[in-house]
């Protein structure tokens, strides 16, 4: 009975490890939520043209220009209805990401 | 066995060791230090996406090769300009050399004929086997020619085309189409949901008609749908149909078609009466390609791929990956080259990680951007975002977020060629 009682325990524990570890930020994110917007702003968000270049781009601008978007007080063909997926926080790791970027010439 | 072969080899063994220390807890950082071999099967959207970002991603950490039979890249989006006239196949063609060069894929010009799960090998029908660590399949879609018996056959399917692969049928529907009598008919036959790119077939109309309006304004085209309505952006598709192409196209849904006399060029149907075309286009029904098959990860109507969203792993085959329109998908997921894309990069991203000892993403987001032109230059979109749903274990569309163009314009269509461009880069260069 114990050692059925200690083996639930421990079974318990590994399955709230595993949840912690699931759970634990991704030290990658960033750089993962700002790979979204490559298809159309470029790889690091260095713009093939046509589209602006997001690379080096400070983060208030971003932080701006974006939430103009959201608010629908900046005019836009897409971007009003593409940054609205987006949470606050996910945008502001999104801007953070492009402004360390290089700017290609 | 070839120099490049022994090599492979070679970094296969050492990588497995590396991977096996880098399990222990707080010894990687940063996705740096991931290492070991991913064999990705196929070098379309998906696959060479992930290809590119998986060496990115793991600072060339990981040896990756792509499987891929063709020796260049060529695009399905944008291919119906094609048939419209204004654009060339050279417009649609990517070479893979940035790929090996700038990012050190191997890319390995061969088919992947058969796949050991347990031995975790790809044989190759040139004859060589490549072992891996992770293997990501992105074989694209197949065509079930066994529900059609009269196009069941190779001669079949060189007169009445599908162009549904973007490549040698392109060109040769273009001809079909140059070659039609001003007054005859094009008909073009859509399956049944779920299928490759859903506005595509639509997309495709608009673009037959442009050409046919500005050469051949006796000429009609035919949509014969086997849905009961078009499937995506279809106001929009509708005011093109009704306003610029008045008199040119006709729409019929539910026409679910069962057999083509290709000799006559007559559709068969299940409910309505034959019809008979000048040029018919018949897009198959599909299904995940057949490797999917001999990897034992088809779980879904017999037809597609389940994977966990987290991953994009297999639900049913460890260490299977699998990516782009083979996969069973989420709610409101189209099948679609720039879904692909993503789908590559949350595939890259878990990939990279599992192989440092790692847990993925456990929140990753994708979204869709998809335009379709409707003439030479004006062109309308439909986008989604979809974010993971922890509760219900996929990923799901963001309410109040995405929706469609208001109108076609030329800005648009200005943007779906940037886009074109800058996707085209960010999977191959």
């Amino acid at each position: 009975m114990v050692n059925s009682v200690k083996a639930v325990a421990l079974a318990l524990l590994a399955v709230a490890a595993v949840a912690a570890a699931a759970q634990a930020p991704d030290p990658n994110l960033a750089r993962s939520l700002a790979a979204t917007c490559a298809n159309c702003h470029g790889t690091g968000g260095a713009s093939q043209g046509g589209t602006e270049s997001l690379a080096g781009m400070p983060k208030d601008t971003m932080l701006r220009k974006i939430q103009e978007f959201k608010t629908g007080n900046k005019p836009a063909t897409i971007m009003h209805q593409l940054s609205r997926g987006y949470t606050d926080e996910q945008i502001a790791l999104i801007a953070g990401w492009f402004a360390e970027q290089k700017v290609s010439k | 066995m070839s120099t490049q072969r022994r090599e492979f080899l070679k970094t296969s063994a050492a990588g497995l060791g590396t991977v096996a220390a880098l399990t222990l807890p707080g010894c990687a950082t940063m996705g740096g230090g991931a290492s070991g071999k991913v064999v990705i099967v196929g070098g379309g959207y998906g696959g060479a996406t992930a290809a590119k970002y998986i060496r990115m991603w793991s600072n060339g950490g990981i040896d990756v090769a792509v499987i891929e039979p063709n020796p260049e890249f060529i695009s399905c989006p944008m291919s119906n300009l094609v048939l419209g006239g204004s654009k060339d196949l050279a417009f649609l063609t990517v070479s893979y050399d940035n790929l090996s060069r700038r990012h050190g894929v191997k890319v390995v010009r061969d088919t992947a004929a058969a796949i050991d799960t347990e031995k975790r090998i790809v044989k190759l029908a040139g004859g060589n086997e490549l072992p891996y660590d992770r293997l990501i399949l992105s074989p694209g879609i197949d065509f079930m020619w066994d529900k059609v018996p009269g196009l069941d056959n190779a001669d079949a399917q060189s007169r009445v085309l599908h162009a549904w692969k973007a490549g040698p049928q392109t060109v040769a529907l273009r001809k079909q189409l140059e070659a039609m009598p001003d007054g005859g008919v094009y008909v073009l036959s859509i399956p049944v949901a779920p299928y490759r790119c859903p506005p595509g077939p639509y997309e495709r109309a608009c673009q037959v008609a442009w050409y046919f309006k500005r050469v051949k304004p006796k000429a009609k085209v035919l949509i014969l749908d086997g849905n009961g309505d078009v499937t995506s952006k279809g106001p929009l598709f509708k005011k093109a149909w009704a306003e610029e192409y008045k008199g040119i196209v006709e729409y019929r849904g539910n026409y679910v078609l069962t057999d083509v006399y290709v000799a006559a060029k007559t559709a068969k149907f299940e409910v309505q009466y034959e019809v008979k075309a000048d040029v018919m286009n018949f897009v198959p029904p599909q299904r995940a390609g057949a490797i999917a098959r001999s990897a034992g990860v088809v779980t879904a109507n017999d037809r597609w791929c389940d994977v966990d969203f987290l991953t994009f792993e297999s639900v049913k085959v460890r260490n299977v990956h699998v990516l782009g329109d083979a996969i069973q998908i989420a709610a409101g997921m189209p099948k679609s080259g720039h879904m692909a894309n993503q789908h590559a990069k949350v595939c890259a991203a878990a990939v990279v990680a599992l192989l440092a000892g790692q847990p993925p993403n456990p929140t990753p987001v994708l979204n869709n951007t998809c335009y379709s032109m409707i003439t030479d230059k004006d062109s309308i979109h439909v986008c989604s975002v979809h974010q993971w749903d922890k509760d219900k274990k996929t990923v799901l569309p963001v309410p109040g977020a995405g929706g469609v163009s208001t109108a076609m314009s030329e800005l648009e269509g200005n943007y779906a060629f940037a886009w074109a461009k800058n996707i085209w880069a960010d999977t191959l260069a």
